[in-house]
């Protein structure tokens, strides 16, 4: 019970907040949120919305997954934007590049991915580990820089070739391609959706079952005790940013391989900002995660939906960003409130045992430090 | 690199005096313009002190420049603010909707309003619930997009049937400083040495003025005015500081952070409104900021959090951005060359101080960057226009020991829970 109230009743609360911001918002624009509320719901019936659902949260799996690897650090790599953009543009320049039979062709340009967007992330590492300088700060400016980069490396003078209006890499082979699987009318599910999975699983592994899961969290806690235990936090540091940038390269791939296979300009862009909010509302948990980047999809799907009946499409980023403050607040509130019933009830037991002399131990107070 | 001089005068060797702040600046930017004078003469590249340089310059780093303010503000009350972006689409919403119906001065408020808004949700959710600064940054700025997208779809797209432009705002009257206006013209024109140079960097300054630029520059002054020289401003430096010890002397340090965000949401908005009052395209337009609020911040890491050289930092962002815009690649390129001088100075300084490690290494720099310059013939242009962003990578890697943040700016304080 207690465990539901602390984790489950937050987020819950917060989307209940966030709806009813834009219940108000669309009542005073004279739409009706009830309307809004019912084409919302059963958009999902509809087409291939549910598939486009799912293909779109295992994309924003993938980046809250990258963000959260740096949050169990405390670490914000808000740099995913810029390392997963660029490592789908060298991924796709690459795997447009090379001939290679069908399997092994895919593996290159996941391994690609996954380097370029380490490499870039390492920037970030190697500057704070080495030079101090704070990961918020240089991942903002890397973002822009590797705009600029990917503005130069998908030009003509550079990779790019023109295909119609649209500057655009070479095409990825069909011995690159992920397939996917087709669902008949509702459409088809990205074939990488599995390496959103299993690296779901991974992580949950890697942070919960292994020693430098344990190092790894425990330097974010405390780098003092961590560094009291032997762990090397500038080894840490550049590890877990590292992590993160490489799962953060392979956030543009399923789309890359299973439905644009070359990157242009107008390649889908604030996946990493995207990624940032989702891994905010799982709270870090593999599961949470999931969660979030389905709502998140639910939401942006919508997004169409509302346009159609004459609702105004940017509720839903209003929605979403109150989600995102909603849901760290009601944290705020709910963990103020858990310390507060806390203390009273250490408060409660130290008046029950100063009244009856004879004591019943100590139960009540290890407790006390805990929550402070 | 004032900074630099700053640690290292006390125990220099050569000397025990330091010259006052201000006559340095002073020398820096001096030794700038004829670093820059040069260049121009060994180059040929003219657009380098041009007046048209100068003033497309202003132009561009005002909003910069009032988004590192209200970076200032903030982060001296012990507040990171990573929202500013979301605060200046807030603005540029604000200043839109109140511009085009009661002029360019209702624009200013409406920015700074609107700005304030964006900062109050930051003030609520850091120091009221103590959420952390930057997770409510992010979500700011998500939120800022959003609601301002909403709005100006709601409000715009009757008079323009375009959710992403609002209705033409009638922007402030543009004027010269007499006398000092033309006769800058007049000396850059004769093209001599360095007076011309100067000329046209001064006479792009004094040139279409607005009372924007004028506020924006006199915002600097007041800023360290009143963070450093009263008591109103040692309070909330004090709570970027120390707030524990300054909860101990009786300061509201809740009230002081509320604030110092409010006010950097205010200067963020503003920042919005300069986009909007902008000459060259009056009116709202989706995505103008262009993260310029990121910018903002840069400037004033790059300005070690003091407003002079917040100023410099959006000033060189500026003037590289405007030089970009009016000519091109290979005028970004001189700059390289610029680059190099620049390291030579410094390596010569460091030489006369005989610190020889940093003298290597800033000659080192020169050499690459002059490498560089000899062996492209332009700067692709993708590149240009993320100079700003390279430099405040470069600074950060060079000489983040020397930067010297607020104490405890990003970390959560909760009121009576100090230790």
């Amino acid at each position: 019970m207690n465990r539901v109230r602390t984790v489950l009743l937050p987020p819950a609360l917060a989307v209940l907040f966030a709806a009813l911001l834009c219940a108000v918002a669309l009542l005073v624009s004279g739409d009706n949120p009830l309307t809004a509320l019912a084409v919302m719901i059963t958009q999902v019936g509809e087409g291939t919305t549910a598939v486009d659902i799912v293909n779109s949260a295992a994309v924003y799996y993938l980046a809250a997954l990258a963000v959260a690897i740096g949050f169990q650090m405390k670490l914000f790599n808000i740099g995913i934007e810029g390392q997963y953009r660029l490592a789908a543009c060298v991924a796709a320049i690459v795997g447009g590049a090379v001939a290679l039979p069908p399997v092994l062709h895919t593996l290159v340009i996941l391994l690609v991915g996954a380097l370029t967007g380490a490499a870039w992330a390492g920037i970030a590492a190697l500057l704070k580990a080495y030079r101090g300088v704070s990961e918020v700060i240089s991942t903002i400016m890397l973002n822009f820089v590797a705009t600029g980069l990917i503005a130069f490396l998908i030009s003509t003078d550079a990779f790019g070739v023109l295909r119609g209006n649209n500057i655009s890499t070479q095409p990825i082979a069909p011995s690159g391609q992920v397939p996917g699987i087709p669902l008949g009318d509702f459409g088809r599910i990205f074939g990488l959706i599995f390496l959103s999975a299993a690296l779901g699983v991974a992580y949950w592994f890697l942070l919960e079952r292994t020693r430098f899961g344990f190092d790894l969290k425990a330097s974010g806690e405390s780098p003092t005790a961590a560094a009291a235990g032997g762990v090397n936090s500038r080894r840490m540091v550049i590890i877990a940013l590292l992590l993160s940038g490489a799962v953060a390269g392979l956030v543009g791939l399923p789309e890359l391989l299973g439905r644009d296979l070359a990157y242009t300009l107008n390649s889908p862009t604030g996946y990493g900002f995207t990624g940032i909010a989702i891994a905010l509302l799982g709270r870090n948990h593999p599961v949470g995660i999931a969660i979030g980047a389905l709502l998140w999809a639910f939401l942006d799907k919508s997004a169409l939906a509302l346009d159609n009946v004459g609702v105004p499409r940017e509720i839903v980023l209003i929605m979403q960003g109150s989600i995102v403050l909603s849901v760290v607040v009601a944290y705020e509130i709910v963990r103020r409130y858990e310390l507060a019933a806390e203390q009273r009830r250490v408060a409660a037991q130290l008046r029950a045992r100063a009244a009856e002399p004879a004591g019943v131990g100590s139960a009540g107070a290890g407790s006390t430090g805990a929550g402070s | 690199m004032t900074a630099v001089a700053e640690r290292k005068a006390p125990t220099g060797p050569l000397r025990g005096r330091r010259l006052p702040g201000w006559a340095r600046s002073a020398l820096v930017v001096a030794i700038g313009i004829a670093i820059l004078a040069v260049t121009v003469t060994l180059t040929g590249q003219v657009q380098l002190t041009s007046s048209g340089t100068a003033q497309a310059a202003v132009r561009l780093l005002l909003p910069i420049l009032l988004a590192g303010l209200g970076g200032l503000w903030s982060e001296r009350a012990g507040v990171v603010n990573i929202g500013l972006e979301g605060m200046m689409i807030l603005g540029t919403w604000g200043a839109a909707w109140a511009g085009y119906q009661w002029g360019p001065w209702a624009a200013l408020l409406g920015g700074i309003v609107f700005g304030a808004l964006g900062g109050l949700l930051h003030a609520v959710a850091t120091v009221t619930f103590a959420v952390n600064h930057i997770v409510s940054g992010v979500a700011i700025t998500l939120l800022g997009l959003g609601v301002t997208k909403y709005l100006a779809s709601l409000v715009f797209v009757p008079i323009t049937s375009n959710p992403r432009e609002s209705p033409r705002v009638e922007g402030f009257t543009e004027f010269s400083i007499p006398g000092l206006s033309q006769g800058a013209a007049a000396l850059e024109d004769q093209q001599r040495v360095v007076v011309s140079d100067v000329a046209g960097l001064l006479g792009g300054l004094v040139t279409d003025l607005t009372p924007l630029v004028v506020i924006g520059f006199a915002l600097v002054p007041i800023s360290y005015y009143l963070l450093w020289h009263t008591r109103f401003g040692l309070r909330l430096r004090s709570c970027g500081e120390n707030p524990v010890a300054a909860e101990s002397l009786g300061v509201n340090v809740y009230r002081y952070k509320y604030f110092g965000v409010l006010i950097s949401g205010g200067l963020a908005g503003l920042g919005g409104a300069a986009l909007v009052l902008n000459p060259g395209q009056l009116g709202y337009l989706e995505g103008q900021t262009g993260g310029r609020g990121y910018i903002g911040l840069a400037a004033m890491i790059f300005g070690n959090w003091r407003p002079a050289g917040l100023l410099a930092g959006s000033a060189l962002f500026g003037y590289v951005d405007g030089l970009q815009l009016r000519a091109g690649g290979e005028a970004v390129h001189a700059l390289l060359y610029t680059a190099t001088l620049i390291a030579v100075v410094v390596a010569v300084y460091w030489v006369a101080r005989r610190a020889w490690v940093p003298a290597a290494v800033a000659l080192g720099a020169g050499v690459v960057v002059y490498a560089v310059y000899w062996s492209i013939d332009t700067v692709p242009r993708e590149f240009a226009s993320y100079a700003p962003q390279l430099v405040t990578l470069v600074v950060l890697a060079v000489a983040a020991q020397y930067l010297r943040p607020p104490a405890t700016a990003g970390e959560e304080y909760r009121r009576g829970e100090g230790d």
